[in-house]
């Protein structure tokens, strides 16, 4: 089990309250993954790019790490501390930034990258985590969040959902996959790098890479139709777009409702429940091997 | 607890938990019940064994009416996985879509979906009738022993596969029979059957836009030429 939410917003009418109802979403679904929880939050783009990293051993001395990384990329680097994570403002190549942490520091874990996307994670109950990184306080245009009962590999911050391994790319998983380890070294080979042994970290491996090779995210996703093995209902979040996915025999649970201000998906209805207007949304729970997005770029 | 209830009491669940609700459908011996806020909560109107009446105002869970002997329960807007499974007799209505394995093992008694059901409707069905208004996901009727499906849309792949004695009725397009069924012959008794079914379901159909499907009765026996498959 595993509980998934996403909330697009079509217009700005609720950008405000996107952390806040992304929080209430969140509350309904902590039974369904009790173990941990993580959010991906899409806001206004930033000039430039970000990193939130996450200190596994809780004792980062970030602002060292921060001279290192200027000293060894030239890349200009802001650092701000929030409890375990640090976000990490980079003037210029966010993905070289990225690269060099990923080599160079192994207590640290990249949770995200890009100019829109904020990743923070926790390990315990999903309003804790919640709370701790305040979403109920935060604004922007998406958000994708996760209760994790974990199946594949360790109850650990940095095995939380969301994944992401791409810039501005993110992903979150209900099921499991059968060939993540071989797809794992595929991808290692085109020049992925991964952080977890976690199986859905592989998919979201396997989505950056896609779109690094020029698919957009409905290609990318075709692509995984064919490629990823196993059970999954998969949310997904771009820089301006929002995708979701289920497999071909679709045990996992969704449902997606819409009105004219936003789009919604959960494992289970009762996290849509809380949004404003959903008396008037449309809800279907999505088809299997069916891509459903949506992209303020269209 | 039944003399306290009065007929049409309404049961809000901002204010009151499942298991209170529950409790008082189930302590009652009759009586017609408005039940408001489900907001997609689990196990809501379950194992009601009272010829009682229950309507639910709103989007339920999982496992909604499951057990049901005797009772009638709607639900106006969706259902989640599992709804009425195994029920045992009575009626549950759906008037929006219901989610996965809807129906499954259901021993007696009829549930109606007015909209669409998704994969697995009618799973391992028991005896129950399931009348499915729009169309059924992949894999419905899956093992079903006894009972009817009736489908007045479309079915998606493997309809009926490794079915028993269920009997499938289904009006538009089938993506792909499943493992040992085949359509059969609709006769005059098949016809009175279906005909039955909708009526009970409110549905007004030609039954002549129905095909019947069912077991080719192939995988009831070991066949030894097939042991070097094993």
């Amino acid at each position: 089990m595993c509980g998934i939410v996403g909330l697009y917003m079509k217009t700005d009418k609720y950008a405000g309250d996107l952390g806040r109802l992304s929080a209430l979403m969140l509350h309904e679904m902590r039974e369904r993954g009790p173990d941990s929880a993580g959010f991906a939050l899409y806001g206004e783009a930033d000039s430039v790019d970000k990193m939130v990293l996450l200190s596994k051993t809780g004792e980062t001395d970030w602002v060292h790490l921060a001279v290192r990384l200027t000293e060894a990329t030239g890349l200009d680097v802001e650092q701000q501390p929030v409890w375990d994570h640090a976000v990490f403002r980079v003037a210029g190549d966010g993905l070289k930034a990225r690269r060099w942490i990923i080599d160079n520091a192994p207590d640290v874990t990249v949770l995200s990258q890009g100019r829109s996307i904020e990743v923070f994670k926790g390990v315990g109950d999903p309003d804790q985590v919640a709370e701790r990184f305040d979403l109920a306080g935060r604004s922007g245009t998406h958000a994708i969040a996760h209760t994790r009962m974990a199946t594949e590999s360790a109850v650990t911050t940095a095995g939380s959902h969301p994944f992401s391994t791409g810039a501005d790319t993110c992903l979150v998983h209900n099921g499991s996959l059968s060939n993540h380890n071989r797809f794992r070294n595929v991808l290692r080979a085109n020049g992925e790098s991964f952080q977890t042994e976690n199986d859905s970290e592989v998919a979201a491996g396997y989505l950056a890479w896609r779109m690094r090779e020029g698919d957009n995210v409905d290609a990318a996703l075709t692509n995984a139709l064919k490629d990823l093995d196993g059970f999954y209902t998969f949310a997904i979040g771009t820089a301006d777009g929002f995708a979701v996915l289920r497999d071909p025999i679709a045990c996992k649970p969704a449902v997606i409702a819409e009105t004219d201000d936003w789009v919604a998906m959960s494992s289970e209805f009762r996290a849509i429940a809380t949004l404003p207007d959903v008396a008037h949304a449309e809800i279907w729970e999505p088809a299997p091997a069916q891509i459903y997005s949506w992209s303020h770029a269209a | 607890m039944s003399d306290v209830l009065e007929k049409n009491s309404a049961l809000d669940l901002s204010s009151m938990t499942v298991r209170e609700v529950n409790r008082m459908l189930k302590d009652a011996d009759n009586g017609d019940f408005d039940i408001y806020n489900p907001n997609g909560l689990h196990a809501l109107a379950c194992g009601l064994m009272k010829p009682i009446s229950a309507t639910i105002h709103g989007h339920v869970g999982y496992y909604c009416a499951g057990m049901n002997q005797h009772a009638v329960v709607t639900v106006t807007g969706n259902a989640g996985t599992g709804c009425a499974e195994n029920m045992m007799s009575g009626l549950v209505r759906v008037k929006g879509d219901a989610s996965q394995s809807a129906g499954a093992t259901a021993h007696g008694g009829l549930l109606v979906i007015e909209g669409d059901a998704s994969a697995r409707c009618g799973i391992s069905l028991k005896g129950a009738d399931i009348v499915v208004g729009g169309s059924v996901g992949h894999m419905s009727a899956f093992m079903a022993q006894a009972g009817s499906l009736v489908v007045a849309g479309d079915a998606g792949e493997a309809l009926g596969d490794s079915i028993y004695e269920a009997k499938l009725y289904v009006r538009g397009s089938v993506a792909s029979l499943g493992t040992d069924c085949i359509e059969k012959t609709m006769t005059d008794k098949h016809k009175t059957a279906l005909s039955g079914l909708l009526e009970r379901a409110g549905m007004d159909i030609d039954v002549s836009e129905f095909k019947r499907y069912g077991s080719a009765r192939e995988l009831y026996n070991f066949k030894i030429d097939n042991a070097g498959s094993y």
